[in-house]
């Protein structure tokens, strides 16, 4: 029998769909019987999909400006 | 600079370019991934100055270091592990004042309980304007103890692979995974916090 510390070690691999399939097999059955670990597991899954939704933020233009000088500054030392 | 006539070009011939001492094309390059450098950089540094310090360290070793580029990584991959090394030195440097670290010791177990436990919105999102989200999210990664966030920024949110991950890092597979594990539970438990179905907590009053 799956215990839910035992599901939850394996949630990575539930999420990601990896695993072999016995162990996948126990972990569906444990999920239909746990409302617990089932509201776990589809709350992390929508975590991790905002943030790999999220862009970074556009660079401020104060910063973009003084690394684009600096690689200048570099080029043309390189350059001779 | 001006909007490049770069923009649609391959990376593999764009680094080429770069490495025949093509200015514009290196610039490019620094356009396409400058932003997730630098969000990356404020992740493990938490410090603005620093990652500003760390952003320009890393494209001007890039620049200095192409030849070394094999290309049987993808180059983005190849930076992110010049951005963490220039990171993790910044921390080291800073640790005399401050001691945060990569490294630190981390309490394996406990954290994996769940305390909150609670279903969401359906669309949790739309409770909230666009900088609200933000800032819900990046107040819960800032919460991470700094060996989780870079873990999670990594994979979660740059989306590289877990032994790219490791690779960047230093760390082993096995050590990725458990961390990955570790951030994306109390990332949720932080969530739930703010995007749990209004009404579910009414049991909380009683």
């Amino acid at each position: 029998m799956l215990t839910c510390r035992d599901f939850l070690n394996e949630l990575s691999d539930y999420l990601e769909d990896s695993g072999d399939a016995e162990t996948r097999a126990k972990l569906e059955q444990h999920i239909t019987e746990c409302p617990n670990c089932w509201v776990i597991a589809d709350t992390t899954k929508r975590t991790i999909q905002i943030y790999k939704g999220m862009d970074p933020y556009p660079m401020p233009a104060d910063v973009e400006d003084r690394l684009m000088r600096a690689l200048e500054k570099k080029m043309a030392a390189k350059q001779h | 600079m001006a909007v490049s006539s770069l923009a649609g070009i391959d990376e593999t011939t764009l680094v080429a370019q770069a490495r025949e001492n093509d200015a514009r094309a290196f610039a490019e390059l620094v356009r396409r991934y400058e932003a997730k450098i630098f969000r990356l950089a404020q992740h493990i540094t938490q410090n603005r100055e620093d990652a500003e310090d760390v952003l320009q360290e890393t494209f001007l070793k890039a620049y200095e270091h192409l030849d070394q580029f094999q290309g049987n990584s993808k180059f983005y991959t190849w930076i992110v592990r010049i951005a963490v090394n220039q990171a993790l030195m910044k921390l080291r440097r800073r640790k005399t004042d401050r001691s945060v670290s990569l490294d630190d010791t981390i309490d394996t177990g406990e954290d994996t309980i769940t305390r909150e436990i609670a279903a969401w919105d359906e669309d949790p999102e739309e409770r909230f304007s666009r900088e609200e989200l933000g800032g819900i999210l990046d107040s819960a990664i800032q919460s991470l103890a700094p060996p989780y966030r870079s873990v999670f920024v990594l994979r979660d949110m740059d989306e590289l692979s877990t032994e790219e991950t490791a690779e960047a890092l230093g760390l082993s597979v096995p050590a990725v995974k458990s961390r990955l594990l570790r951030a994306r539970l109390q990332l949720r438990e932080k969530l739930t916090r703010s995007f749990k179905r209004k009404g579910d907590d009414a049991f909380a009053y009683l």
